[in-house]
């Protein structure tokens, strides 16, 4: 018996995690799935009636509003927060004497949470009392930056307080890749007599290819579940010109009483979430094992 | 080797270009740290501000007169819904909330990640894997049936019930970083170990414990700051008497009632900030390693 249990004890440690993950995870996924495919409102039914709520999903202008928000405002925040950290890890790359402040200012949004973030943007950019009214101050009378209230443009506003949030922690990984390109053949260039821009353009960069891929995937991955900052900054408003699958998700889970909504909106957010991690997660533990 | 020899004059040149070039770095590096710190530095002079100085005043303008009501009613009289005790009780509950949260999932990480890297066994990295797709889900595909099993074990609305989520859907994330800690450490260590009879425990208590101390800090760090910055799980499972900090601060902020108090919302949005601005501060190192082991993995 004690004999027994030794030779087990390692499973036995690891059990109750793995039935935990098994269950909270991949049974609740499951839940989620078979009840995306029927009839639930306020309570939910198990009778699996087919795709009728990714269809009402599909006619709601409310989800495409959100749909399409999540892709204006991925595809900017993707893009602005690589560049911009980009940018930032190349310019603290120079042999900067403050490196560690600066570095250390830059980064500090990515302790916050993202309510306090779209709270602080919130009184910022209100059109009141915030920029704007502080440039008209300054004499610049017709000076306008309504966007926090404009239907049109509030989703930007998000986009801004995204990458104020998170543009350091990019430029962070940029700045490990940095240092990490072998300095032999920086030296080698500059022996040469290439100008250090195209050093950048034709050898250090191209061999970050795996940092771009996994700030991509983190970039991303923040996009899609962005729920707390449109909360807390734009309230999904003005009307539902800002929500995103996430708020509309819960909107539905927990105002409106409509769990199949609900569930197929969560589904449809999994859906976007693997169709970028998984061909990830698989290359990475694949070239693990080898 | 002609075009190497440069006339005197061709040095200086080159010389002021490169100061010209070393000061312009410096001041679009100024201009960056600008835009971060602005936020903050609005944030902290507005919440010390009385709200007739910010209707007449500017957004960036220091305070004329230093004000401390706003923090004053932030923290103990502010209406967040029909309750008007500030943040000061949601806070504590964060706190309740994170300290278990943050202890138990990183002891069963510890546990975990120590199986999975020292004593393998078939199917240990399928197991590994199945914890690692756990942690890249979105949450909000596992709401609605948290908040119905919650509510059947009869703890739903609570703290504990809180804790619980928190402790189970942080786990892929601590086991992942014990993992990949421990994955470094030399199997023969643990085979010697055997030889001598020390058992499961003794090993890990005698030789991987003192050895896991970064690893203990950074998962303690990056746990921390997710429990404390939660606001879906917070939102969705809490009641008015439960609520963490966070969303507390959001319901200040966003209460449609009375006068907008623009100081007593910033002033509650630094107290909510402050836990894990202050951990980032001390600890930065440690708090950076986190967020770049849970992206790109050891």
């Amino acid at each position: 018996m004690t004999k027994w249990l030794e030779e087990h004890t390692p499973k036995l440690v690891l059990a109750p995690s793995f039935v935990a993950i098994m269950i909270f995870v991949y049974g609740f996924i499951a839940w989620t799935a078979w009840v995306s495919f029927t009839r639930s409102r306020l309570l939910p039914k198990y009778e699996i009636e087919g795709l009728i709520q990714y269809e009402r999903l599909m006619a709601s202008p409310r989800w495409e509003t959100a749909l399409n928000n999540l892709f204006v405002f991925g595809a900017l925040f993707i893009i602005i927060a690589m560049v911009l950290g980009l940018l930032l890890a190349i310019l603290l790359d120079q042999n900067i004497r403050t490196e560690g402040a600066i570095r250390t200012i830059y980064l500090y949004p990515m302790a916050l949470s993202m309510i306090v973030t779209g709270t602080a943007w919130k009184w910022i950019l209100n059109p009141g009392l915030g920029l704007e009214a502080m440039i008209r101050g300054w004499g610049f009378e017709s000076f306008t930056f309504d966007w926090l209230v404009n239907p049109d443009m509030a989703i930007y506003t998000v986009v801004i307080a995204a990458i104020w949030q998170s543009s350091g922690f990019v430029m962070a990984l940029f700045l490990a890749g940095l240092r990490s390109v072998d300095q032999e053949i920086i030296r080698a260039a500059q022996v040469d007599g290439i100008p250090t821009w195209r050093v950048y353009t034709a050898i250090i960069i191209p061999s970050m290819a795996p940092i771009f891929l996994s700030a991509f995937i983190v970039l991303s991955h923040l996009a899609i579940k962005s729920f707390d900052l449109v909360i807390a900054l734009t309230g999904g408003g003005p009307g539902y010109a800002t929500d995103l699958p996430a708020t509309y998700m819960y909107a539905m889970a927990f105002s409106r009483g409509d769990i199949g909504q609900a569930a197929s909106s969560a589904m449809i957010m999994m859906m976007v979430v693997f169709a970028i991690v998984v061909p990830y997660l698989y290359s990475e533990l694949r070239s693990k094992d080898d | 080797m002609t075009d190497l020899t440069l006339t005197p004059v061709q040095t200086r040149q080159s010389h002021i270009g490169k100061a010209v070039l070393r000061w312009s770095l410096y001041i679009l590096l100024g201009v960056f740290a600008l835009f971060y710190l602005m936020p903050l530095f609005v944030m902290v002079t507005t919440s010390l501000k009385s709200l007739e100085e910010i209707r007449t005043g500017d957004l960036v303008a220091l305070p004329r007169e230093v004000t401390f009501e706003a923090w004053r009613t932030a923290w103990s009289s502010a209406c967040t819904g029909i309750q008007c005790e500030g943040v000061r009780p949601f806070f504590w509950n964060s706190v309740l909330i994170a300290i278990p949260a943050v202890t138990l999932s990183t002891l069963l990480g510890a546990m975990n990640g120590y199986v999975i890297a020292q004593w393998r066994f078939r199917g240990a990295n399928l197991i590994f894997s199945l914890m690692l797709f756990g942690c890249f889900i979105p949450f909000q595909v596992v709401l609605l049936p948290m908040a119905r099993l919650l509510g059947m074990m009869g703890i739903a609305g609570t703290i504990p019930g809180l804790i619980f989520v928190h402790v189970i859907y942080g786990l892929g994330f601590t086991t992942l970083f014990f993992r990949n800690y421990y994955v470094s450490i030399p199997a023969e260590l643990t085979k010697a170990a055997k030889v001598d009879g020390a058992g499961f425990f003794r090993i890990f208590w005698s030789i991987f414990l003192p050895l896991s101390l970064p690893i203990i800090v950074v998962t303690v760090i990056w746990q921390f700051t997710q429990i404390w910055n939660d606001f879906l799980f917070g939102v969705s499972f809490s009641q008015a008497g439960t609520q963490p900090v966070t969303v507390a601060l959001n319901n200040i902020v966003n209460s449609t009632t009375g006068v907008k108090e623009y100081n007593v919302d910033m002033a509650a949005a630094i107290i909510a900030a402050l836990p894990t601005l202050l951990v980032y501060v001390v600890a930065g190192k440690y708090f950076i390693r986190g967020l770049t082991a849970g992206s790109v993995k050891g």
